[in-house]
């Protein structure tokens, strides 16, 4: 009985990505691309770097980054925690 | 867990050598071909993982400590920290090195060029700072799972 | 319809991982259907970046006269995947401990938080 309901909301989930997956906009054609024209067209003068995502990912948007080798940090130090007892 | 066969061991004494350079490698020119920061670190993992599977849990404990892997990732993430304040004269994160003429200073030939190592700044010690964080905490993340392996394993023996 | 074929990947891993979410009982069946729900949405992540034509945003060696794709739906998938992982990491020693503690690893049997 519970898998009847869980089955017909699996199925009306999926068909809402199925309707979206077909009306999406063609492949290949991005909508809005101001910001990276300006990126590609900059990055090497002001950044000085011939790589322009190495260049996003540590110059323009460095707090990202910085939030991400937090992230890492912080799951290594609860793995450590987790696994105490056995080397004790 | 038991040790390999002694082909498996051969290989790997001949391999793991040039996969740690190699990851180092991509590490280094983060700045010029694809690659970077987190995709070294993941590749230098990748050779630690192979050295504890060929070796078996015992004696791979006896070369790979987890004391020094914990240190090194300690450095790593301060490292990125200290060079982040560093350009606090203008703003956070900011890089003060490219296009000024010292340490990694070369101004960059605009258009399509081979790629000159000297350039882009504080990049490079980003990359290397965030690639010792990612394999040295992919190292410990490998060397705990495998010693708790071993610990739940022996509990249905008994 | 047939040029949307990476969407249809997409929704195909997203719908098949959330399948094993709801209807397996296994815990590492579980968390092989929480990886597949991360993969589909990096790649959704990087499809939305594409130009046709278009080469690698890299300046070094590249082949001149072309235009470049975004670069940053790459920059940001980056950033998940590496937390992709660490959440991977972190559900599979929960699971080791979870197996020492109660001996299954079905999930009606690890009902009740024994002390």
């Amino acid at each position: 009985m519970k898998k009847i309901i869980f089955g017909i909301a699996f199925i009306v989930f999926f068909s809402f990505l199925v309707i979206s997956a077909i009306n999406m906009r063609p492949f290949g054609n991005p909508a809005f691309s101001e910001m990276d024209d300006y990126f590609i067209k900059n990055a090497q003068s002001e950044a000085g770097a011939n790589n322009a995502v190495t260049s996003i990912v540590f110059d323009y948007r460095g707090f990202d980054t910085l939030g991400e080798a937090t992230v890492l940090f912080t799951t290594i130090v609860g793995i450590v925690a987790l696994f105490r007892r056995i080397t004790k | 867990m038991k040790e390999m066969s002694k082909i498996v061991r051969n290989v790997t004494n001949l391999v793991y050598g040039f996969i740690i350079i190699f990851g180092f490698y991509i590490i280094a020119h983060g700045h010029l071909t694809p690659g970077g920061g987190f995709q070294g670190g993941a590749v230098v993992a990748s050779a630690f993982a192979l050295l504890l599977i060929s070796y078996g849990q015992l004696k791979a404990k006896k070369f790979l400590n987890i004391n020094i892997f914990s240190l090194l990732e300690s450095c790593g993430l301060t490292m990125f920290i200290v060079v982040a304040f560093l350009g606090l004269g203008t703003t956070f994160f900011y890089n003060f090195l490219a296009n000024s003429g010292s340490w990694f200073g070369h101004m960059v030939i605009p258009g399509i060029n081979p790629g000159d190592m000297n350039t882009a700044g504080v990049l490079p010690l980003m990359n290397i700072a965030v690639g010792l964080e990612v394999f040295a905490g992919l190292g410990i993340i490998v060397l705990l799972m495998a010693d708790g392996a071993e610990f739940t394993k022996k509990k249905e023996n008994s | 319809m047939i040029g949307n074929f990476p969407y249809i990947a997409v929704i195909i891993f997203i719908g098949l991982g959330i399948y094993t979410l709801i209807f397996k009982r296994n815990l590492i069946k579980i968390a092989i259907g929480i990886c597949l729900i991360e993969n589909g949405v990096n790649l959704f992540l990087i499809t939305l970046g594409f130009r046709k034509g278009a080469v690698a945003p890299i300046y070094t060696q590249a082949p001149s006269g072309q235009a470049m794709v975004l670069p940053t739906p790459q920059a940001l998938t980056l950033t998940s995947i590496v937390i992709g992982v660490a959440t991977t990491a972190l559900i599979l020693s929960m699971v080791m401990m979870i197996y020492k503690h109660y001996g299954t690893i079905e999930v009606n049997e690890v009902r009740r938080l024994r002390g």
